[in-house]
């Protein structure tokens, strides 16, 4: 005989109120699903939390396993880092413009530099044509990173440089800036993002192949330990596989795993998890799916805490908890009627806010077309500081905490990312995953799907394929001429007269052979930064040793 | 007759290839031969990935705003190499102002963010030269 089984309040709701109301009104859609194709319930009761222990699972802000945040007091202590990207030109123009974003009330600084720097070329190489100055700020050489931070007390704010295969380069010149000006390295504090698997699956801006490029990352770790040890040494980023075409779970997985990654090799070179792994934080993009998003947050606190205490055994707390910087999505700005995208970046940063993030960068309403003109940034960093001071939500902490559809979705994430880390685990790490193109094979599928599902109009973008508007006046943009290549060109050339070229070339073959051994780059790397040698310079004896990295590509 | 040949190719030193790879495959399933050259690639490389591939038609996704550089001097070594009807395509962040000039070297196609893959294809059996 059948067991009976008592009728739950979900079901009883189903039958005696849904089910005639869907009768006389049906729903606009057979499914409803979130912009990463997650499909999502009508209704969240208790019901769906069978599977979630509130006091293990969610647990109390401040306290593991961090579901909820990692402060105790939300942002009734202190507000996010309102910390707006910003480079582009010459270090002269960049200059002008942190000046400008810091009297608007900036509270850190963050460098965008240019194609050239990021990819360790300097601006008179054949590849560097068009690119000097287009997309960030050009830094050459230690002549550069002087004027960019001129008149900026770097032992007095935080700054955030998005710099990866020549992270070690340009991290070193900043430090010399620093004591040049006589910051202490000791308290001096800033983040690089020095993420290079985030690139190989990604964002494409790597130089050497995968394994020195993880020994230059675990060599910076090794070097802040002692000498820097309030430095973010790594922004395992999630951003730019985000903005790839990855779907919100696919980012929080491969982002985590990649985290994992940088731990086991920082293990593996010898160092303490609970001294390095304190340092380590976190980049998220802050994408339109306003529920997913936040899910996405809580669910990567919880995970890493779990996988830092029990994977790693770390002991310290400052080992679990996550932090994170979030920047909303780029890719979701559209060139047509660009005033829309104002609204869009709000909802966006309004989700990073609500999910607990640590810093924000907004974009601006302009960037689908050009870099930001100066108006376009500052209306961006207002809208943060309307979410911050006028909407309210900074008052409680974690204020979705024990929503049935937040901790559905959240345990949801977790459960995602979990299996993700298994296959990747399986393939033997993340290293050898990205070797057989796994999650790159992954992003292209879920970006080419996301395309036909606009195309079919399943996903409507406002502007795009549904309420467009033809006579559109078009808004001012920020035209970058091609001025600051020829000032970069020139500044590089009085270089290579007025400085010590024995020294210089002393310095590059100390950093060659110590690419040989198994030392520490960094003290080699600042000898060349102090010498003037050039980024381009300093690649290329790298490159000289291990040569460059060719992917394979896969459509 | 043989399937339109595209070479799709990623210019200078960017590497977001999100839109190349996607407009690859979207282009592969309307029925296109699609080589899809990788990232920084010389204009002088993909002249030669056209040659080699007797390509009908050159897709390039720029978004970094080295276009003025790079499309200028592909042009150049097309005609060179008499590839002048082969057909030229750009997508990317292209400001406005830049269009009439890219044009006016012979770029017949330039696509803006946003612009559904459908039209491109329709653009390209439009304006590609009959494959031979």
């Amino acid at each position: 005989m059948p067991r009976t089984v008592a009728e739950t309040a979900k079901q009883r709701w189903e039958r005696e109120t849904l089910g005639p109301a869907l009768k006389h009104s049906p729903e606009r859609g057979a499914s409803f699903t979130t912009i990463s194709g997650r499909p999502i319930e009508r209704l969240y009761t208790e019901d769906d939390l069978h599977d979630v222990d509130p006091a293990r699972d969610i647990a109390q802000p401040g306290e593991f396993p961090y579901t909820r945040g990692i402060h105790p007091t939300g942002y009734r202590g202190k507000l996010w880092t309102m910390r707006q990207f910003a480079g582009f030109g010459t270090p002269e123009d960049t200059n002008a413009r942190y000046k400008a974003l810091l009297a608007a009330g900036s509270t850190g600084l963050s460098v965008a530099f240019d194609l050239p720097t990021l990819m360790g070329r300097d601006p008179d190489h054949e590849l560097s044509l068009g690119e000097v100055g287009k997309c960030g700020v050009n830094v050459t050489s230690l002549a550069d990173m002087e004027t960019l931070f001129d008149g900026i007390r770097l032992g007095d704010l935080t700054t955030s440089m998005t710099i990866n295969s020549p992270a070690a380069m340009i991290f070193a010149m900043y430090l010399v800036v620093a004591e040049r000006q006589g910051a202490d390295w000791k308290t001096l504090s800033g983040t690089i993002q020095n993420d290079i698997l985030k690139e190989f699956i990604a964002q494409k801006e790597y130089i050497f192949p995968p394994r020195p490029s993880m020994r230059i990352i675990t060599d910076i770790f090794g070097f802040c330990a002692r000498e820097a040890p309030r430095w973010n040494t790594i922004s395992v980023s999630g951003y730019h596989i985000r903005e790839a075409g990855a779907t919100a779970l696919q980012e929080l997985a491969f982002t985590l795993r990649d985290g994992l990654e940088y731990v086991q090799w920082g293990v593996d070179a010898g160092l303490d998890v609970d001294i390095f792994v304190p340092r380590m934080s976190f980049f998220f993009n802050a994408h339109s799916d306003f529920f997913e998003e936040i899910a996405k947050y809580r669910a990567a606190r919880k995970i890493w805490a779990a996988a830092m205490r029990d994977r790693f055994g770390a002991k310290s707390e400052r080992s679990w908890k996550l932090r994170f910087h979030s920047q909303t999505a780029g890719v979701s700005l559209t060139a047509q009627q660009p005033y829309n995208n104002v609204v869009r970046t709000a909802l966006q940063a309004l989700s990073a806010v609500l999910g607990g993030t640590n810093s924000l960068h907004t974009n601006s309403l302009d960037e689908a077309l050009a870099l930001p003109t100066a108006e376009a940034a500052t209306l961006a960093l207002r809208t943060q500081q309307i979410i911050a001071h006028e909407s309210g939500v900074t008052n409680a902490v974690d204020p979705l905490g024990g929503s049935y559809f937040v901790e559905r979705l959240t345990k949801d994430m977790e459960d995602g990312a979990l299996a993700y880390f298994e296959a990747i685990d399986n393939m033997g790490g993340m290293v050898e995953a990205i070797e057989r193109g796994f999650p790159q094979k992954e992003i292209a599928e879920s970006a080419y799907r996301f395309q036909q599902a606009v195309e079919r109009k399943e996903k409507v973008i406002v502007g795009v394929n549904d309420y467009v508007q033809t006579d559109e006046a078009p808004i001012e943009i920020l035209y970058i001429d091609e001025s600051a290549a020829e000032a970069q060109l020139a500044k590089l050339e009085r270089l290579q007269k007025t400085r010590n070229a024995d020294a210089v070339n002393r310095s590059l073959d100390a950093l060659r052979a110590a690419a040989r051994t198994t030392a520490n780059l960094m003290p080699p790397i600042l000898d060349a930064v102090r010498a003037y040698a050039t980024v381009g310079e300093m690649c290329n004896a790298l490159r000289e040793v291990w040569g460059e990295y060719e992917e394979v590509p896969v459509i | 007759m043989r399937k339109l040949r595209v070479v799709i190719a990623k210019p200078g030193l960017d590497g977001h290839d999100r839109g190349a790879k996607v407009i690859a495959r979207a282009l592969r399933d309307a029925g296109m031969e699609v080589i899809y050259t990788g990232l920084r690639q010389t204009p002088e490389q993909i002249v030669s990935a056209a040659l080699q591939e007797d390509a009908d038609v050159i897709g390039l996704s720029i978004l970094s705003g080295a276009h003025n550089h790079i499309a200028p001097r592909l042009m150049d070594l097309l005609k060179e190499k008499g590839l002048d009807d082969v057909l030229v395509v750009i997508g990317g962040i292209i400001p406005n102002a830049d269009i009439p000039k890219l044009k006016s070297i012979g770029v017949k196609g330039v696509f803006l963010p946003g612009t559904p893959m459908q039209d491109i294809v329709t653009f390209i059996n439009a304006h590609a030269r009959a494959p031979v």
